[in-house]
């Protein structure tokens, strides 16, 4: 087991930029989930931790050992990193038992020690007995358990999951997040785990590192990252947040400041060091807003979504129809498409300015 | 552990500079000691050997008639190939993949066995008109020895070349395209005029390249066809010059092959000018369209297609059997006349026959397996570890299968015609030549399949086993050659069937003990005793399709379109 550094590292393919000066120190034994659009430069990331593909700038440190930087590129085959790759990858001519002893058979293991190890990894997984199948026999989640057990039968230092459940259905999901957090328990392995999906990372993960256009945008708890999001992209990519314009009328007090947003006033969460200014942008989220009777900002509604034992709206401000807002009206009050209503904002956060560097 | 990374490294380091080398040394070597003798005529600066061989109004002669077979080759070719395959994939003709196996025969057997084959169908010896009692008196020419006969012969050979090639390109054309067409009210016609046709336009024309390339490369056919009536192609003339001159006359044909080199490349510059000129890229992949139906046209289309397989396949095997079966020239086959003694004379009793059986086998054998073993490492390269270079390192490797087997063969002459200097390697006048001219001809007969192959395999396959600290060459060894495998031996079959029976580059190179079956096949006709040429061209045709129809029995483990003759 190992801690992961990656210090200052830019990897750039002939026409663009994947990772720009990204740093990240994942802790020995950490779940750190890598969470970003596509093309966000998040494969690159597990590629270059990986081995697959060399640094142009920076390094890459695994368990005090610098394995990439410009100068040297230790070859995958070498780093003891584990990863359970998106499609299993499982070997289609070898039985399940060939396929998880493939790295002892490379360390050469001798064969009494590696068939008992085989049986311990497909134990660990759910799968004793399954040794003699073919993947293509298995299901997809057995298939991912495989590959899950070929991956932790070594003892890799570090285990970087690439968006393991994207070719699963929603009912596997759940069961195999449950997989993946036991096995984490019982390991204790460091583990990078690359999604494009929110709720996985903040189901499972530690700490999640939000990239965005090949820069690590923040790297913080999941309630962090919820709370306080630390730009525009963030706040709106976890959980839609909606990104307002406002203006702060007064100095933090006690990390509090009051807030002028969409023509009303209200108390929002801040940085201590928050400046007042009248072109801040707060992140609100639909838990936030709330209608009143009296008084408020006249919406107009857009769009009535039925989610069950309440809807989701999407109103426009009346002065302001370029924005959108978003809340949740539990039943049995309704509203209809076109119909104007009035919300208030209880609570935010303010974005910190973002400092040209 | 640094001390065995490096060795580890220099293991892997080891097997990438191996692969390169064998690569250089199958192509990049003969190529340019070609193009030296061209520059520098045996070892000096002089000019008379080109000139002797440009001022030569035989040159002129044999590149004007290369030119005419070629073209008329071609453009037969491409009608027949084109029109079965439009049939084939648009309509609803039943029987397809039966009629595709054996439409594709022609390719697979060697141009000198095609050649032989219809000219016993149509010579005055002629079992077949015998038998109808159609045959032209003893004496009377061979319509066949004519220019007409060798462009007929070129397109009836190359026909399911160019077949394959548009039948490629239309198994990717998707559905909507067509549907999209039909639903917006043209009719069917209009629809492949307006829609599939240019879409099919880079297909037809890397085929009518390619077809291009074989008509002027050939030598059987116009060797069987137009020696006899003294109709010279570039490399009819080539041979004739060879044999008669020995190697007293390399520089000057040298010459020669280059300009057919030129004329082939001219060729295949030309198709590439062409189809840069138009975007024809097709966005997405789909199923392929419903076919379109013939009605009370089927039976009737049908029955043409089937008419063709006779005419092109079935009458020209069935006059090659019938000659292997006569006695002696020009008698008439009947019960007392059958025999099988001609097959027994050449397989037991003569021994430069028996001996070449043995040879064609082990050349073909060895070709293949080299082939095979080398394959594996070149794709991995050029598909899975792509640099700048590793696409020059593919077009090498294509370049001694894409340039007519003569310029290669006369490349290996000039290479290996004294010894090699500080190894004093010597293999002129021996088996060793042919092999070498085998192994740079057809390696990439095994190196296209497997590079589809590996395009149709998940990269992560291999990086899970580099992950788990499988160095190069344990994983090429347990992972990529399992799985690609089945493709790089399909193509070694191809290989092996392509070899067997080969003529152009042996040809050039054979001697006295080195004889193949090709050039045994082809000293018989000119000998006279078609008789004997024609039985080891049945056994020949009888190996390659026997060789068809085992292959097929593991098609179903193969990517598709590894198998040419499987639809």
């Amino acid at each position: 087991m190992a801690g992961l550094k990656i210090d200052n590292v830019t990897k750039t393919f002939t026409t663009f930029n994947a990772l720009s000066n990204v740093s990240l120190e994942v802790a020995n034994g950490e779940f750190v989930a890598v969470l970003g659009p596509s093309g966000c430069g998040k494969t690159t990331l597990l590629r270059l931790v990986a081995g697959f593909e060399k640094v142009n700038d920076g390094t890459i440190t695994v368990g005090g050992k610098i394995m990439s930087s410009p100068a040297l590129n230790v070859p995958p085959e070498l780093r003891r990193v584990g990863i359970v790759f998106q499609n299993y990858a499982l070997w289609p001519h070898m039985t399940v038992a060939e396929n998880v002893g493939y790295s002892l058979k490379v360390a050469k293991v001798a064969k009494g020690e590696r068939e008992h190890r085989i049986d311990e990894a497909l134990a660990l997984v759910d799968l004793k007995g399954y040794g003699d199948r073919r993947p293509a026999n298995l299901s997809g989640g057995q298939r991912q358990r495989v590959a899950l057990a070929r991956c932790l039968v070594s003892a890799p230092s570090l285990v970087l999951f690439d968006e393991p459940l994207a070719n699963l259905d929603v009912h596997l999901r759940a069961s195999m997040e449950d997989e993946f957090a036991s096995f984490h328990k019982r390991t204790g392995t460091t583990i990078i785990y690359i999604t494009h999906d929110q709720a996985e990372a903040m189901a499972l993960a530690d700490r999640i590192a939000v990239m965005d256009q090949g820069h690590l945008v923040q790297f913080a708890t999941p309630r962090q990252l919820y709370e306080e999001p630390a730009t525009e992209m963030v706040a709106s990519f976890i959980a839609q947040g909606m990104v307002l314009p406002a203006e702060i009328l007064s100095p933090p007090e006690n990390k509090r400041c009051r807030v002028q947003v969409l023509g009303q006033e209200a108390e929002f969460r801040c940085r201590p060091d928050q400046m007042m200014t009248a072109a801040a942008k707060v992140c609100v989220r639909a838990a936030e807003i709330e209608t009143v009777e009296t008084g408020g900002i006249a919406v107009t509604v857009k769009r009535v979504i039925y989610r069950g034992g309440g809807a989701r709206i999407e109103a426009a401000p009346a002065h302001r129809p370029d924005l959108e807002l978003h809340f949740d009206l539990p039943d049995p009050r309704r509203l209809e498409e076109g119909e104007t209503t009035a919300i208030r904002v209880t609570s935010g956060w303010v974005i910190p300015q973002e400092i040209l560097e | 552990m640094t001390m065995q990374t490096e060795e580890r490294q220099g293991f892997d380091t080891a097997l990438i500079a191996g692969v390169i080398f064998i690569v250089a040394t199958l192509s990049v070597v003969p190529m340019f000691r070609l193009v030296l003798e061209i520059v520098l005529p045996q070892g000096g600066l002089s000019s008379a050997p080109l000139r002797a061989a440009l001022s030569s109004s035989a040159t002129w002669t044999a590149t004007w008639h290369s030119l005419q077979v070629g073209i008329g080759g071609t453009l037969l070719a491409v009608a027949l190939g084109t029109s079965v395959a439009l049939l084939v994939s648009l309509t609803d003709v039943r029987g397809r993949s039966a009629f595709v196996l054996l439409y594709v025969v022609p390719l697979l057997i060697a141009p000198q066995v095609t050649a032989l084959a219809w000219l016993q169908l149509f010579g005055p010896a002629s079992p077949v008109l015998k038998l109808l009692g159609m045959a032209p008196p003893l004496g009377s020419k061979n319509p066949l020895y004519s220019t007409t006969g060798i462009i007929l012969l070129l397109g009836v050979q190359y026909g399911p070349l160019v077949f394959l090639i548009v039948r490629a390109g239309l198994r990717k054309l998707p559905r909507e395209l067509v549907e999209a067409g039909l639903s917006g009210g043209a009719g069917r016609w209009t629809v492949l005029r307006t829609v599939i046709l240019p879409l099919m336009t880079p297909s037809i024309i890397g085929a009518t390249a390619l077809a291009f390339v074989s008509c002027v490369g050939n030598f059987g056919i116009p060797a069987f066809l137009g020696i006899p009536a003294n109709y010279l192609v570039l490399p009819t003339l080539i041979y004739q010059r060879l044999a008669g001159g020995g190697p007293a006359v390399l520089s000057e044909v040298a010459v020669l092959s280059m300009l057919i080199g030129i004329i082939a490349m001219a060729g295949i510059l030309a198709q590439d000018y062409i189809s840069r000129r138009r975007d024809y890229r097709i966005a997405s992949t789909s199923l392929p369209s419903a076919p379109f139906e013939l009605g009370r046209w089927r039976p009737f289309v049908e029955a043409l297609m089937w008419l063709l397989i006779v005419v092109v396949l079935v009458l020209p095997v069935v006059g090659l059997f019938l000659t292997s079966l006569v006695s002696a020239y020009g008698v008439p086959l009947n019960r007392k006349t059958v025999t099988l003694a001609n097959y027994g004379f050449v397989m037991f009793d003569h021994a430069a026959a028996s001996r070449a059986f043995l040879n064609s086998f082990s050349l073909s054998i060895a070709a293949a397996l080299f082939a095979v073993i080398i394959a594996v490492p070149l794709a991995y390269m050029i598909t899975w570890r792509q640099r700048w270079w590793t696409s020059g390192l593919n077009l090498l490797a294509e370049l001694p299968y894409a340039l007519p087997g003569v310029v290669l063969a006369i490349a290996s002459l000039l290479l290996f015609l004294k010894p090699l200097p500080i190894v004093g390697l010597h293999i002129y006048n021996t088996i060793w030549i042919i092999l070498y001219a085998y192994l740079a001809r057809f390696l990439v007969l095994a190196l296209r399949p497997t590079i589809s192959g590996l395009h149709q395999i998940d990269r992560s396959l291999e990086e899970a086993a580099q992950v788990a600290g499988a160095r190069l060459t344990y994983r090429m060894r347990t992972i990529v050659f399992p799985l690609v495998a089945p493709a790089t031996l399909a193509g070694g079959v191809l290989i092996f069937m392509t070899a067997f029976s080969e003529l152009t580059v042996s040809a050039l190179l054979w001697a006295s003990g080195s004889e193949t079956i090709g050039v045994v096949i082809f000293s018989f006709e000119q000998g006279g005793d078609s008789n004997y040429a024609a039985a080891i061209s049945v056994l020949t045709v009888a190996i390659t399709f026997f060789l068809m129809l085992l292959t097929n029995l593991f098609a179903q483990h193969l990517p598709t379109g590894v198998l040419p003759w499987r639809d």
